[in-house]
């Protein structure tokens, strides 16, 4: 069964990649959308087999490396945490194919991306089956090139081949500090099986190395680097750059890989590993901390976005930064709710805004939207639940994990507890206001867009609402129905999946804060977007004035508009730093330098003048060839007796020998 | 009969050399480089007759008398050849016979 949810992907990604010419368009969406059905069908089965009844599978497939200690396999663990994933991967992946198969209908590379998508599925699924931190890194790594391949779809944009490139490129410092933590861990506890190296890890918690005279905790050292590995994929702070600019691929990418799963991949890291995790505290404080401000900051960035799609991508980053942080707080269980719950109302906001953008014809500036609620209602509709799902309103899904995050933070009664709480209360409010001004732009205000797109507006097909339809119940019901499945107090569903040390335990001090306490994240929600709604409404001008006239509020805005100033930061102080670097010193230094003065032109130097000079010596004259023979027979003679000699002679003379040759020849 | 065997020897070597220095150092004549040829093959064929008086053997001194012989028709070859080149070149001297160059 697992074989097969990993393997119909594939099949899919390679029938239709290889064989897209053969089988055309319709083929191509067709083969790939069954294939990824059934896998999600599977996938659901599985659900019930392994999560619901409790029998975790363990496949050992073949070995991989064999090598002295190393002994790496293709296996497959498939856990109560594995199937959570599987479901959230392989439904989201499914109604994404169906989705594409209208909004890209009319673009003329659709086998090439369907089988994309289907390979980032099969990639996806390789990551969150793995039973060993390689076979891991294999996913991890091939995520990360379907998105590359996805981001850089339409590859003759160079805004998408920028985009790309960014994406890969700031991955690959996550996926160095991760295969260094592989390293580590290989280096600390001889193995690199989850199983082993969950059983030792208890064990090992105080191993410490020495390096340059500081003491390292090993243990800390592997998650901390698991971390940044995690920082990398799942966008938190300091590496969160590429996500933003990852929505130059189209909209179904940016609701599978850039808001559902693979950004994902950095929390179940961060989870799947929590039994490292949870022997090493000030690890977890770096990751409360980072995540909270990771939330605080994606949040205020996307109040003043006005690319609907950069909005929700740095929403996205925002919700990712309140799953890191509930991992900090040992939350491992809550932050694997709000991942799933986040998956279904996020995938859903990208494929409203991708009927949005479709209907606009390709418009994506919210400030050239406005009125569309009365042309795109249905569209409205499903925009509106998601926005509200997000912000958590009650009894939706993002209600449930959101406020249990807030109140567990809260609960740790810690430094970075209360730190995490606040800083994801101020951002809940911030999501209600930046969700709500999203949907004032785009639906309520007066239209701004041209006369002709307004007029040939229209809501999508019915290949396109389908998947809408399905997302929609998704965010209003899977919360409440699998809240207690997830994080219910004593489940049983997660087994040993998840690990939390007993001393870190905090669900039961959540029960037990003040009511205010709990009403809080609500409260600032729902007042966060009432003040959306009043200022843009009522105050549309003041707004202007703040922004344009008010010196403190232009610096305000400039500040969150450009991204607290990290891109120019980077751009600045690595990026053209790296670049000088590589053209005045790798290209003009290196390469047209040492290497072509030693290479192409040492060569030619050298060798010209050369042939001239033995062409010189060939002077013709018999006398000397004769002396040439002559030095010859010496030579020749000399050498015949000297092997006699030779085993008497010390070696080091013989090297004296050479030497002075070399001298005087 | 014992004989001083390095001696002997010597007087080989130098003839042996002379012949060398004959060719390496005569830049003009090759009527002389000749001669100098015949002055190396000379040295090996009093060589062998030493070794033969020393070791008591007659067939070093036959051999010699067969490496006379050779040597004499060789002689007579190499100036055969120097004969032949004097009426293609019009000249015998050593300095312009560089036809290997270029």
């Amino acid at each position: 069964m697992i074989i097969a949810i990993l393997l119909l992907p594939l099949i899919s990604a390679t029938i239709a990649g290889f064989g897209g010419r053969y089988l055309g368009v319709k083929g191509a969406q067709v083969l790939t959308t069954t294939l990824v059905f059934i896998t999600a069908l599977l996938s659901l089965q599985t659900f019930y087999s392994i999560g619901l009844s409790g029998t975790t599978t363990h496949i050992q497939l073949a070995t991989w490396f064999d090598s002295e200690l190393l002994y790496v396999s293709w296996g497959f663990l498939v856990d109560s945490l594995t199937v959570s994933m599987l479901v959230v991967v392989n439904s989201v992946s499914f109604l994404v194919h169906l989705y594409s198969i209208g909004y890209m209908g009319e673009d003329p590379h659709v086998p090439r991306f369907m089988s994309y998508l289907s390979l980032f599925t099969f990639f996806m699924l390789v990551l969150v089956t793995a039973d060993n931190y390689v076979q891991l890194f294999v996913g991890w790594e091939g995520v990360g090139l379907s998105s590359y391949l996805l981001i850089n779809f339409w590859y003759s944009r160079i805004q998408a081949n920028k985009a790309a490139m960014k994406a890969m490129i700031v991955n690959r410092i996550g996926d160095f500090a991760l295969s260094l933590g592989i390293f580590v861990l290989f280096y600390t506890f001889k193995s690199i099986d989850f199983a082993t190296v969950f059983a030792l890890a208890p064990y090992l918690a105080d191993v410490t190395f020495n390096f340059l005279g500081f003491e390292i905790n090993q243990l800390s050292l592997i998650t901390f680097l698991f971390f940044l590995g995690a920082v990398g994929k799942s966008a938190q702070i300091g590496l969160h750059t590429w996500l933003p600019d990852a929505m130059e691929g189209p909209t179904p990418v940016s609701a599978l890989i850039h808001a559902a799963t693979m950004v994902t991949a950095g929390v179940f890291l961060i989870i799947r590993s929590s039994p490292v995790f949870e022997y090493t505290p000030y690890v977890l404080f770096i990751v409360t901390v980072a995540g909270a401000i990771t939330a605080f900051f994606a949040a205020t960035t996307g109040l003043v976005q006005n690319d609907l799609k950069r909005v929700i991508a740095y929403s996205t980053c925002s919700q990712l930064g309140y799953m890191v942080f509930a991992c900090g707080i040992s939350s491992y269980s809550v932050s694997m709710f709000h991942l799933s719950n986040h998956a279904f109302f996020k995938a859903l906001l990208f494929l409203s805004a991708g009927a949005v953008i479709h209907a606009m014809n390709d418009e994506q500036d919210m400030r050239r939207m406005g009125g569309l609620i009365t042309i795109i209602p249905f569209t409205y509709a499903m925009m509106f639940i998601g926005s509200l799902s997000l912000m958590g309103f009650p009894f939706l899904t993002g209600f449930y994990s959101k406020d249990v995050i807030l109140e567990l933070a809260f609960s740790k009664y810690s430094l970075q507890g209360s730190f995490a709480h606040w800083l994801g209360t101020i951002s809940a409010s911030f999501t209600a206001f930046y969700s709500f001004r999203l949907l004032y732009l785009t639906f309520i205000t007066n239209p701004n867009g041209p006369k002709s797109v307004i007029s040939t507006a229209h809501e999508p097909g019915f290949v396109m609402i389908l998947p809408l339809i399905l997302l929609v119940l998704g965010s209003i019901f899977i919360g409440f129905i699998s809240k207690d499945m997830f994080i219910g107090l004593g489940t049983s569903f997660w087994g040993n999946a998840i690990y939390i040390h007993p001393l870190h335990l905090s669900i039961l001090d959540s029960e037990f804060i003040a009511y205010y306490i709990k009403l809080t994240p609500v409260i600032f929600s729902l007042l966060g977007a009432a003040v959306a709604l009043t200022l843009y409404h009522f105050f549309n001008s003041t707004l202007l004035d703040l922004k344009l006239h008010n010196e403190l509020g232009y610096k305000v805005y400039s500040f969150l508009s450009k991204k607290w100033y990290f891109d120019k930061v980077y751009n600045d102080f690595v990026v053209q730093k790296a670049l000088d670097f590589g053209y005045n010193v790798g290209f003009k230094t290196i390469d047209r330098g040492f290497v072509e003065y030693i290479g192409p032109y040492g060569i030619v130097n050298t060798v010209q003048p050369l042939t001239k000079h033995i062409n010189s010596m060939q002077s013709g004259f018999v006398y000397h060839y004769g002396f040439v023979i002559f030095l010859g027979l010496i030579l020749f003679t000399s050498a015949i007796t000297f092997s006699f000699v030779l085993p008497a002679f010390d070696p080091k003379l013989l090297v004296l020998l050479g030497l002075s040759l070399l001298v005087f020849a | 009969m014992l004989i001083n065997l390095v001696t002997y020897l010597l007087v080989g070597v130098i003839l042996f050399l002379v012949g060398i220095l004959g060719i390496l150092l005569n830049r003009k004549n090759i009527l002389i480089m000749l001669m100098s040829i015949e002055l190396i093959l000379l040295a090996v064929n009093y060589n062998l007759i030493v070794f033969s008086v020393y070791l008591n053997d007659l067939v070093g001194e036959l051999l010699a008398l067969f490496v006379l012989t050779v040597a004499a028709a060789e002689s007579a070859i190499g100036l055969a050849i120097l004969v032949a080149y004097y009426r293609v070149r019009g000249t015998i001297s050593v300095k312009f016979i560089n036809l290997l160059k270029n």
